[in-house]
């Protein structure tokens, strides 16, 4: 996922030429820009020293108490577009209005949090200090989230496609390479690893293999039991049905949670051929990972 | 960690409420009341998942950053994922998470 027209970098300028802002209006003005999705600046009388450099491709809006007249700033470095709007004797709801307004009418895009549509930043990061590029990641998940890169090394490659509360994949990684930041609890969520954590999690590993090793083994096994018969009988309503008990079990492991299993559209998940393809393009990989 | 003054990262984490209100909010409180300049992000996770181009800017620089957040581990990883460098020499990573504000504003607000 990736922006085209980023939104405003906000600056709360209070620097030379302008005046401080009431401490209480600023904790309003600050709260309330970051709770919409915007990033902010406080430049205070210390100036810009404390704070990072400008992004190019982000253009910046200068926010000041600044007297009747916010100031003409052309930026020495090329391509930042730098606008400012004195903010003089208006309400903290007028800021925002005002903020939005221009946001809109330069076509930025906003992914605001608590807005209808607006998506949850919920995807696995891996941690390269644990990670030992087993795959097992990349196997399980059904959502195509993981990818390897030019080096065969797996990464997150679509993480608008993973679920919102789903750390299945977490859960099954024998390293407890995954997080997911906004998960309750550690060490999903990140928290430091202890030696009991990495016997879980291998022990969680093993009830996976119940399922057939993971998934894709499984639909795959069942896939090639019943090839002959599976060419023939090709059926959408068979497809799903064998989702389906895949699915279910998965709920009685408790790798899924429930809500997220409930949620599953399941003529969104891929199609067996799909399927066995990617398991097929899975083996392969590690075949030649083996053989180097 | 060297006696140069550090920059201050702050992130809200407004997508979730893992973090609890009552810590992002004292500490967000007790920067604007400060003297100080800071920057703030609603979410580092989103701008992670977007690869907003600012998350290589926000650490760049000689002088230390402290990052306002949670799980060193995490954040750590959320850079490197969008192939930001996260220099650990001189970033500290301060926990909304474990840390009460208190804590954390006796590091910050020196």
């Amino acid at each position: 996922m990736k922006n085209d027209v980023y939104p405003y970098q906000i600056v709360l300028f209070e620097g030379n030429g302008a005046a401080d802002l009431a401490s209480d209006r600023r904790r309003q003005v600050t709260r309330s820009l970051l709770d919409k999705g915007y990033s902010v600046t406080r430049v205070a009388e210390d100036g810009v020293r404390g704070v990072s450099r400008p992004s190019e491709k982000i253009p910046m809006l200068v926010l000041g108490d600044f007297e009747g007249k916010a100031p003409e700033v052309t930026s020495t470095e090329t391509h930042i577009d730098i606008q400012t709007e004195d903010i003089t004797g208006l309400s903290v709801e007028t800021i925002l209005e005002l903020v939005e307004k221009k946001r809109e009418s330069e076509g930025q895009v906003l992914n605001s949090p608590g807005q209808q549509g607006a998506w949850k930043p919920w995807f696995p990061v891996i941690d390269y200090d644990r990670c030992t590029n087993c795959m097992q990641c990349l196997s399980f998940c059904l959502f195509d989230v993981y990818g390897v890169d030019d080096e065969k090394q797996i990464q997150v490659q679509n993480n608008d496609n993973c679920k919102t509360n789903c750390p299945a994949c977490s859960r099954v990684c024998p390293e407890v390479a995954i997080m997911f930041p906004k998960y309750s609890s550690g060490p999903i969520n990140g928290a430091e690893v202890a030696d009991s954590d990495v016997a879980r999690e291998k022990m969680k590993v093993d009830i996976t293999s119940l399922l057939g090793g993971d998934i894709y083994a499984s639909l795959r096994t069942r896939s090639e039991k019943a090839k002959s018969r599976f060419s023939k009988e090709r059926s959408p309503d068979k497809a799903l049905n064998e989702r389906k008990r895949c699915l279910t079990k998965l709920q009685q492991s408790g790798i899924i949670p429930a809500e997220v299993l409930a949620e599953l559209d399941l003529e969104s998940l891929p199609s067996p051929d799909e399927i066995q393809r990617k398991a097929a393009e899975f083996a392969k990989m590690q075949e030649e990972m083996e053989n180097s | 960690m060297s006696d140069t003054k550090s920059r201050i990262l702050y992130c809200r984490c407004a997508f979730a409420q893992v973090v609890p209100k009552s810590t992002k909010d004292e500490v967000l409180d007790r920067l604007c009341e400060s003297g100080q300049s800071f920057d703030t992000v609603s979410d580092l996770c989103e701008m992670a998942a977007r690869k907003d181009p600012r998350l290589h800017d926000l650490l760049e620089g000689e002088e230390p950053v402290q990052i306002v957040a949670c799980y060193h581990r995490a954040v750590k990883w959320l850079f490197h994922n969008t192939g930001a460098d996260f220099p650990e020499d001189k970033v500290e990573v301060l926990n909304m998470r474990e840390e009460s504000a208190d804590e954390i504003c006796e590091k910050i607000l020196k």
